[in-house]
């Protein structure tokens, strides 16, 4: 038990000195910037003042280590600072905005999972099947298809000829769970599309590479029953591959979401993220990309410490 | 050659749709210039969003200019650029990669922890971050998404010629006292060049889909350079009228996408040998 | 009550299992093709029939036909399988199901493979019996734990409960042996149950093997590549080859006065004709290892203090079980694992401990051959590349002079010219293994070290492998360092012989000293446990005191004391445990071993 603690601990102090090079990233990829950031935002034409000035806001003239450690501190905390945009808190900004974001990515999530690991195992058991065959072609489709181009294709359809739902998903906070889950099911609807044909196609991998091992031909010699066999000697050993395709999608349903978020003009972290990268709003963009990589490199983690812990060769070492 | 021809016509037929699809967008980037009825920046009328017609085939755009043309300048512009930025990630990943594969020890695990940080990175965000520190110019655009992609390259090309590294023939060579170069070459290149191939296809697409993503943000192929992406974003209020010009682009990008990723399962297929044959 | 028995075991001549006329074909890059070509079969209650023959002869195939049962990629086309009155090619899949595991069981070779390493062993024992409503889980637990005290397990009533990675190779495999047992079963099927292990464990397992098949009565197809070892249990014996059948007949007739060529061959090429060493007038030192010690990364000494002598136009053979060093001494001597201490000398020219320190020249000077010919060729370059590449980058030769030679070369390792322009692919195990012999040699280099060159080819393939090596010796005056852990290779072409125990050099010197009394225990013992092609060998084996005393452990590398003395018959209470047994010298010279005892100790014990 000692071991497989020292193991996990591992792993979690390694997602924590990735945080902290992403987050130098975040904040010294400034520095990389030829001449300086207010300079360069202001353009060639603005008078010295009024890059001083500007300068002197976005806190360029104090050293860049002490400017590193306080917004780590404030990061911390919960005071990223003041947008350059309209000088309100990030805070404030980010706050509902994120909740928007987990909750149209938990909506995307709940229904794609269950739906990809369903079609994966049933298009492992038959492979070569025409159901297979079929659904083998309908996911690399669907898989190069731009995120856009579903989401243009669903409004059309179900917004536009159909008039079933919104083609546009303004939630607030007002609105009840009902409307909301109907406000959001295109947006959801298009995440879907794309993460199932992801997550079952891996799903499908990792089952056959696992039906061919020599424990289950075992397993098929001592006579156990097919059903058996998937649910006692393959899942167990699946287990750990398929928590990985299921927490790369769900960090690819966090990140993926900006697009989405843009085409149904959804109100989420994607939205602002976007508009504040056209907007040059440098402190918005790097609190919301330490946010977003923070819940990426937490859900990589949690499908790591999972794995290990349901390894019996790690569980009881020799 | 022969051998070649034969391996191709032995594909299945998703495959050769895929091939042929490819030849023709290939063949479309090559001869924009003779084909296109306008020229890219013409602006062939003042109106904006005018139907389709046969002088415009499929109508023009926010500005006037005609969509067909700018279409088939498009895939010069995204074709040209998605194609540069691979070959420039595969070029840095692979070298690397295979560098690591071939020299392990230290040198391997700096690379590697190094190329571990940045694939924790997820993609869109970073690229958004470097973006909107240095703005949307293309030098920085391309070498952005090259050390995104090339983390990706890295870790298949480590990958997979660590697999060929281990074998006997490696260790003669390094036995017989051949410089690493040669290791690399000769040794460990040609085995690892199907499954490279494949990813190259792969990596082809992400690439092409991220680049038009970006440019549908509007942070990627700046106006009035003629692309796909911003085709779909600059014409995306027409949807709301149940006209379908701007699918028009969007579906020029996922039908690349698909047949490349048709012909990609085919040589991944084949690399894994009869495995999945039953 | 005679009748009512009778009844039960159904009539005594009417046989358990009939195969007739099978054909069973397999899917290839060609498509579909015979790989088992009209196969006849019959086996009674409790009679063991031996399936032999080298690789590709479709002998697993056709144990697992027995099952009704072809593997993804093969399919039976025809024939009759029909197993107590039960057609099993007709059957349903739900019929085959219920007998699988129940009245037929089987063992696969690699019982780590075949462990599932999600479930501890017990309960993949009881999962057979308690599925299919045999016996209640309690009860079948506890006839398991019985089962596992009648095989002599270590610690039986805890071991099941242990996973399948904490328990070594050989156990392993006895725990597949009896989980084959657990519904008691009317036929076993073991497929090649100990090609993967050393002597000594082999043992281990075949006398498991004779526990549950000979001594219970159960019948069983016994399928392997392996003369010696299926002669110790099979009543009768089928040669099969190329999927089609040589001979069948009893045991005892096929061993001594087999009817056909290639049985003969097969004989021929596991017995053991011994090379009358050479006599070199001056001998002249050209390896010498001294006091090497040398281990990976931060772990333990895998070598301990090793030293040896190899003279010019001489073959040592080092031999030893898995995990005695022997490949590692390989990477020392290449320079492939520097050393933690003690010096590799060349010619007298000091090498440098790393590869990347090596001259050109000292690197030309010592060539590899490897255990897996399939992996010592690069598949996508030619014979031409292959063989070519040494000479133009030693040798500086280019175009027609370099051609010239890789023909000579060819020449040599009996190889056609126009093989020149193959790719390994297009050449056979045996074909490929002389490629990379031709390749050694195109280097021409003072000493080749052969890492169990022989040891992954079908004996006969082997067996003239070892001809050829004997004779470009012979020729070219070529100096070996041949590692093996196959004692009867060793004998057929060493001159001088190290035993490696554990990372310690337990015991050397000329062939003829090392493989007659005095025998070191260790020596002792791996010689006693090598297959001999006679019925009664292994009920010989298993009573001598080596055998008891020796097998079921593992190897351990120790710090202090002599590493043998867990599986050492004639152990010294105390002393051995804790001191290092000292080096005696014998009359025949430069033959020294490791031991408490004394040379004429172990003499008078050995008689």
């Amino acid at each position: 038990m000692k071991h497989i603690l020292k193991i996990v601990a591992q792993r979690i102090a390694l997602g924590f000195l990735t945080l902290f090079a992403i987050s130098l990233i975040i904040t010294f990829g400034v520095e990389l910037l030829p001449g300086d950031l207010a300079q360069s935002i202001l353009g060639q034409a603005a008078t010295p003042d009024a890059v001083r000035v500007f300068r002197i806001e976005l806190g360029l003239d104090r050293p860049a280590h002490l400017r590193y450690l306080d917004w780590l501190g404030g990061m911390a905390t919960g005071d990223m600072g003041v947008s350059l945009a309209n000088k309100r808190q990030i805070s404030e900004l980010v706050g509902i905005r994120l909740s928007n974001t987990l909750f149209l990515g938990g909506f995307a999530a709940l229904i794609a999972i269950p739906l990809a690991l369903a079609l994966g195992i049933l298009a492992a058991l038959y492979r070569n099947s025409l159901f297979d065959r079929s659904i083998n072609l309908v996911t690399v489709t669907s898989i190069s298809f731009p995120e856009f181009f579903i989401a243009y294709v669903l409004i059309l359809f179900f917004a536009v000829n159909l008039g079933w739902f919104p083609g546009i998903s303004n939630v607030s906070t007002e609105l009840s769970l009902g409307d909301k889950l109907y406000r959001t099911l295109l947006p959801a609807a298009t995440l879907t599309l794309v993460c199932v044909a992801h997550m079952m196609r891996m799903t499908r991998a990792s089952i056959i590479n696992l039906l061919s091992s020599p424990y289950i031909e075992m397993a098929r010699l001592k006579g156990i029953k097919p059903m058996r066999i998937i649910m006692r000697h393959a899942l167990p050993n699946a287990l750990a591959p398929i928590v990985n395709v299921i927490a790369l999608n769900l960090a690819y349903l966090v990140v993926g979401v900006v697009i989405v978020e843009v085409v149904f003009v959804y109100p989420g972290l994607g939205q602002l993220l976007v508009d504040s990268v056209s907007k040059r709003d440098v402190p918005v963009v790097q609190a919301c990309s330490m946010i977003f990589a923070l819940v990426y490199i937490s859900l990589n983690l949690f499908a790591d410490i999972i794995s290990i812990v349901t390894n019996p060769r790690l569980l009881y070492p020799r | 050659m022969n051998n070649i021809i034969k391996i191709l016509l032995s594909a299945p037929f998703s495959a050769k749709v895929g091939m042929i699809i490819i030849t023709f967008y290939l063949i479309v980037a090559i001869f924009a210039p003779l084909i296109a009825p306008y020229g890219e920046y013409y602006l062939a009328t003042p109106i904006a969003y005018e139907v389709w017609s046969s002088d415009y085939p499929l109508g023009t755009d926010n500005l006037g200019r005609d969509m067909l043309s700018r279409l088939i300048y498009g895939a010069r512009n995204t074709l040209g650029l998605a194609l540069t930025i691979t070959v420039l990630a595969f070029l840095l990943g692979g070298i690397l990669g295979m560098t690591a594969a071939a020299l392990g020890g230290w040198v391997d695990q700096i690379l590697s922890r190094v190329n571990d940080v940045f694939m924790a990175i997820p993609s869109l965000i970073f690229a958004l971050l470097i973006l909107s520190i240095f703005g949307t110019t293309i030098p920085y655009l391309i070498g952005t998404i090259v050390i995104l992609d090339a983390t990706r390259v890295f870790r298949i090309a480590r990958a997979t010629a660590m697999n060929v590294a281990v074998m006997d023939y490696v260790e003669v060579a390094r036995l017989r006292g051949e410089k690493l170069g040669w290791v690399i070459r000769k040794e460990i290149l040609p085995n690892i060049a199907a499954p490279l191939l494949a990813e190259f296809g792969l990596r082809f697409c992400f690439v092409f889909l991220f680049l038009s993503a970006l440019s549908f943000l509007g942070l990627g192929i700046q106006p009035p350079t003629a692309d796909w992406g911003s085709m779909v974003r600059e014409s995306a209020a027409l949807i709301a009228f149940g006209d379908i010009t701007p699918l028009i682009p969007a579906a020029a990008i996922a039908l690349l996408t698909v047949a490349v990723n048709f012909v990609v399962d085919w040589m991944l297929h084949r690399s894994s040998g009869l495995k999945d044959v039953s | 009550m005679l009748v009512d028995m009778k009844d039960n075991s159904g009539s005594e001549s009417e046989p358990l299992l009939q195969m007739k006329g099978l054909r069973i074909e397999g899917l290839s890059e060609n498509g579909w093709q015979e790989i088992v070509c009209g196969i006849d079969l019959e086996l009674k209650r409790g009679e063991i029939i031996g399936l032999i023959g080298e690789s590709g002869a479709g002998k697993s195939t056709i144990g697992l036909a027995a099952m009704g049962y072809a593997r993804d990629g093969c399919r039976i086309t025809e024939g009759d399988i029909i197993f107590d009155g039960i057609e099993l090619r007709t059957a349903s899949e739900e019929e085959k199901r219920k007998l699988r595991g129940t009245r037929i069981s089987y063992v696969a070779q690699s019982a780590a493979a075949a462990f599932n390493p999600a479930h501890r062993l017990l309960d993949q024992y009881v999962e057979g019996p308690v599925a299919h409503g045999l016996l209640s889980p309690d009860r079948a637990k506890e006839k398991g734990r019985a089962l596992y005290r009648s095989l002599d397990l270590p610690d039986p009533e805890n071991i099941g409960e242990r996973w399948p990675h904490q328990v070594s190779g050989g156990q392993l495999q006895r725990m597949m042996v009896a989980m084959a047992m657990s519904c008691e079963p009317d036929l076993i099927i073991f497929d090649e149950p100990t090609t993967a292990l050393d002597v000594t464990t082999q043992i281990e397992v075949l006398k498991t093997i004779k526990e549950i098949v000979v001594d219970r009565n159960v019948a069983a197809i016994y399928v392997t590549h392996d003369l010696a070892v299926v002669a110790q249990m099979a009543d009768h014996l089928m040669v099969l080859r190329h999927g089609k059948l040589v001979e069948v007949n009893s045991t005892g007739q096929i061993l001594k006065s087999p009817q056909q060529e290639y049985t003969r061959n097969l004989l021929d090429a596991r017995s053991r004709d011994e090379k009358t060493p050479s006599q070199i007038p001056n001998p002249q030192t050209l390896l010498s290892i001294d006091s090497v010690t040398a281990g990976y990364g931060k772990g333990p000494d895998i070598l301990q203090d090793i030293s040896i002598l190899v003279e010019r136009g001489q073959t040592v053979a080092v031999v030893g079980e898995s995990g005695s060093g022997k490949s590692t001494l390989a990477r020392v001597i290449t320079g492939l694992l520097p050393t933690r201490s003690g010096a590799v000398s060349l010619e007298g020219e000091l090498l440098p401990a790393e590869l990347r320190k090596r001259g050109k020249q000292q690197l030309q000077k010592i060539q590899m051959i490897y255990q897996l010919p399939d992996v010592a060729l690069n598949p996508r370059q030619r014979v031409r590349d292959i063989i070519g590449r040494p000479l133009s980058f030693y040798l500086g030769l280019q175009g027609k002079q370099r051609e010239q030679r890789i023909f000579e070369l060819l020449q040599q390792i009996e190889l056609p010219e126009s093989f020149i322009d193959r790719i390994p692919d297009e050449l056979s195990g045996g074909e490929k293994q002389r490629v990379c012999i031709a390749r050694a040699l195109a280097a021409e280099p003072e000493l080749i070290i052969c890492d169990e060159v022989t040891s992954a080819l079908d004996s006969i393939v082997a067996k003239a492998i070892l001809n050829l090596l004997q004779r470009l010796q012979n020729e070219l005056g070529l100096t070996y360092l041949f590692i093996s852990h196959d004692l009867d290779t060793v004998a057929s072409i060493a001159d001088q012989v190290v035993v490696l125990y554990a990372g310690r050099i337990a015991e050397q010197g000329p062939k003829s000293a090392v493989f007659q009394p005095p025998f070191h225990p260790y020596t002792r013992l791996l010689l006693s446990s090598v297959p001999e092609m006679r019925q009664g060998w292994l009920e010989e084996t298993l009573s001598s005191r080596e055998t008891q005393a020796g097998i079921a452990r593992e190897v351990k590398i120790t710090e202090q004391g002599c590493p043998f003395v867990e599986r050492c018959p004639v152990s010294i209470d105390d002393i051995c445990a804790h001191s290092r047994p000292p080096i005696h010298t014998t009359t025949a010279s430069g033959h020294t071993f490791a031991c408490q005892h004394s040379a004429e100790a172990l003499l008078e014990d050995s008689k």
